[in-house]
């Protein structure tokens, strides 16, 4: 078995009050942070182990944390982003509902460590169970002395609020959540200044994914060091992956970042391979914003390695040949699913969630939708395919916010990689309706390197 | 001076006060290689950033740290560094991006030109123009909206509407009750006053001005003539409420439009008052100061001046007169 290091106790019965919690070690971390270790030093373990933010940019949260303005006689702030919302990702969702625990315990020890005396854990809206077992959970942290006035008697304090937000995608845009957070309408704000200068209420403020606060535990109790020696390379620790789409056994895993690809698909400990028998044809490695991959790309990479799921690995090749890490929303497609349906289908998600505030997204999400429903529905012309790829180019790195490349890549790599299923639906509309493409050369092997593909 | 910093725009190098905006030091320079803008306002503290037809390269960061940036900037929202170097009509990938946002933004405007008010003075329309494509790439059906009266003075063409936020901008800091903003997401967002409440407020008439294209238009010129056949002469009155410095627009010798007067990119100097804007339509409620400076390229400067047939509001106003005669030498002799 592998290591576990956040789902480690996920069994064991009642892990979701802190007595269990408690029994099963919980809250060490707290009280070695707040009574042996120096705020500084906190973020330095941080530092050592290396971790990358795992709500979707991979960003090493410590040099995030070194980022943040500390001027004198202002207030700062670590806001948890749980606005979890991305089509194909659930473990966040998975980890309040579980071990709100370990989300709480993270949440103190990583503002004892930015000097935070106010804290908010932003859940979309859609999650009102997660939002009372948090505020269940913390009640109880309460009473037991970890939250509130003078934590554990070392004289730090800390309140500890959860705030739902309006069920809106854009909102897990940290400046988007700010502003939400503000009471104001949920548009990303315009950087700089980015939220380490002034974020929420103009104050410095640091915005971490539910699962980056939750690793704060593992690495201040094992120590930074520790941490760093599990995964591979700069892809530190264990990682939280939501499993989805045509598999044996759907759900959310923790991984040894390294894990190679295969093993995770086909492996019984883990997804156990494709449903029904069928085979893989397509794979969405990080929820629905990443770039898909046929079966022969993900597998392998385009110089005969194994892929492997880390931050490198997966991104081996560039948007040509690879894909991204993202918020770990790992969706399989078997043969029997329809790309450009599916391409249809997250880029009417896009749509609907664009905030509107800049142009290029908020029109040509909806265009691209319009020309995707065509081409599904058998009235596409065989031009369409340049016209989206030229679209998603023009949306691409134009925005404000990250939104705009999320709505482009899925559409700029489908077309890549499946170009011919798409032809297929113009050329073939009659039977493009009834019936899907099909596997096709999707999962054939990949020619050796040197020959023209 | 010392504490000024050095940008290069285009090859052209300026000296600017730190802190300002990419967009204001090209503006500083002027000319071509202004990056146009349809959401930033320097009036209007927060605006901009929104509509990217003014992105530019970053080609060096700065003196100290000459990494180019990655991404195309928005130039109205990014200060400038001491010895930055920026490209904007000079960069291909610029240009490329400009047409890209240029489309995006004509694709759910109803190009209803012939029947806008704002046709001869429409900043998308300039742009449309220069960048735009003859012809469109998008076979869908747009997005249309009914159109709403907001008090009785104003009426808002959701349809023709870019979302720059430019009115609601005005609304929140010139106004001192917030009743308008923007309803729903994406494509499908709206400016609109809670449950059409009207805007009342002695300075609401200057979301009219701000509209960098037809969605606010003054109710009281709605249909009444083409700007381009009409004559800008700016005249100030002693206002209680405002500076009272406008623009009077004739027709003939009546005035059928009172706006603020505009500078070369289209932002107004001063905000005048709803009561200057709408109910002073007489000549007599006026000083005359001269007639309005429009560039040559815009289309209301056609036809403007014309000695054979004078209008009579010049028959009574020496400067006007002189004006006439100069603009008719230098029309006669191209």
């Amino acid at each position: 078995m592998a290591r576990k290091l956040l789902l480690e106790h996920i069994n064991v019965p009642g892990i979701n009050t802190l007595e269990v919690y408690r029994q099963q070690g919980g809250y060490r971390a707290v009280e070695k942070a707040l009574k042996t270790l120096t705020p500084d030093e906190v973020v330095e373990e941080v530092k050592k182990s290396g971790l990358r933010g795992r709500g979707g940019a991979g960003f090493p949260t410590g040099m995030k944390w070194s980022f943040l303005a500390k001027p004198e006689g202002v207030e700062r702030y670590l806001v948890c982003n749980a606005d979890e919302s991305e089509p194909g990702t659930f473990k966040d969702r998975y980890l309040m509902t579980y071990i709100p625990h370990a989300l709480i315990e993270g949440m103190i020890v990583a503002s004892f460590a930015l000097g935070a005396k106010t804290s908010y854990i932003y859940v979309r809206g859609e999650m009102m169970p997660q939002i009372r077992i948090l505020e269940k959970a913390i009640a109880e942290a309460k009473n037991a002395g970890f939250l509130g006035k003078n934590i554990l008697g070392t004289g730090y304090d800390l309140e500890l609020y959860v705030q739902p937000g309006g069920g809106a995608y854009i909102c897990g845009e940290e400046t988007a959540l700010i502003e939400s957070l503000e009471g104001k309408r949920g548009n990303p704000r315009i950087k700089p200044p980015f939220p380490a200068i002034a974020g929420l209420y103009n104050c410095p403020t640091v915005v971490n994914n539910v699962e980056s606060i939750a690793a704060i535990v593992p690495i201040i109790n094992d120590g930074g060091d520790e941490y760093a020696k599990v995964g591979i390379g700069r892809s530190t620790g264990t990682k939280l992956i939501s499993a989805g789409g045509n598999l044996n056994k759907p759900g959310v895993y923790e991984i040894e970042l390294g894990l190679p690809v295969e093993e995770f698909i086909y492996s019984d400990e883990y997804c156990g391979g494709i449903a029904n028998g069928k085979r893989l044809k397509a794979v969405v490695a990080g929820g629905s914003s990443v770039p898909i991959l046929p079966a022969n790309l993900i597998l392998k990479t385009l110089n005969g390695e194994s892929r492997l799921m880390s931050y490198e690995s997966l991104a081996d090749g560039g948007f040509a040949t690879g894909t991204m890490m993202g918020s770990g929303g790992f969706i399989a497609f078997d043969e029997d699913q329809c790309i450009v349906r599916n391409t249809w289908n997250f880029t009417r998600f896009y749509h609907h969630e664009s905030c509107g505030q800049c142009s290029p997204c908020r029109e040509g999400t909806g265009w691209m939708e319009k020309v995707l429903h065509r081409l599904e529905y058998g009235h596409g012309k065989l031009s369409d395919m340049d016209l989206l790829v030229d679209v998603s180019k023009k949306i691409e790195g134009n925005t404000i916010c990250p939104l705009g490349d999320a709505a482009a890549w899925p559409v700029a790599s489908a077309i890549r990689h499946f170009r011919d299923e798409f032809e297929w639906h113009v050329t073939n509309p009659q039977e493009a309706v009834q019936r899907n493409y099909g596997l096709a050369h999707y999962a054939d092997p990949l020619p050796p390197v040197g020959e023209p593909a | 001076m010392s504490d000024l910093i050095k940008v290069t725009i285009d090859g052209i190098t300026v000296d600017v006060a730190p802190g300002t905006s990419i967009l204001n030091a090209a503006r500083q320079i002027g000319g071509e290689i202004v990056p146009p803008a349809m959401c930033y306002y320097s009036k209007l503290e927060g605006s901009g950033g929104k509509c990217r037809t003014c992105l530019v390269k970053v080609s060096k960061g700065s003196e100290k740290d000459p990494r180019p940036m990655p991404k195309l900037v928005a130039s109205c929202r990014t200060g400038v560094m001491d010895g930055m170097e920026v490209q904007n009509i000079t960069s291909p990938e610029v240009v490329e991006a400009r047409k890209g946002v240029v489309e995006m933004l004509l694709i759910n405007h109803p190009l209803d030109c012939p029947v806008c008010d704002q046709a001869g003075e429409c900043h998308l329309q300039d742009l449309g123009y220069e960048h735009g494509l003859s012809s469109t790439r998008y076979e869908f059906e747009r997005r249309t909206f009914d159109r709403i009266d907001i008090g009785d003075k104003i009426q808002l063409h959701m349809t023709r509407c870019i979302l720059c936020y430019r009115c609601v901008f005005t609304a929140d800091q010139i106004t001192n009750q917030r009743v308008h903003g923007v309803l729903g997401r994406g494509d499908a967002a709206e400016i609109s006053t809670y449950i059409e409440k009207a805007i009342d407020n002695d300075f609401s008439g200057n979301v009219i001005d701000v509209c960098p294209v037809g969605a606010l238009t003054d109710k009281t010129f709605r249909f009444k003539n083409r700007v381009w056949f009409t004559k800008p002469v700016d005249a100030h009155r002693d206002c209680p409420t405002c500076s009272g410095k406008v623009t009077l627009w004739y027709k003939g010798e009546d005035v059928i439009r009172v706006t603020a007067r505009k500078d070369q990119f289209g932002e107004v100097e001063e905000f005048i008052c709803n009561t200057c804007r709408f109910d002073q339509k007489k000549t007599s409620d006026w000083v005359i100061e001269g007639p309005r400076a429009i560039s040559n390229q815009s289309v209301i400067s056609s036809n403007h001046y014309d000695t054979l047939k004078p209008l009579p509001v010049i028959k009574t106003n020496l400067q006007l007169q002189q004006s006439n005669k100069d603009q008719f030498e230098r029309a006669t002799k191209l």
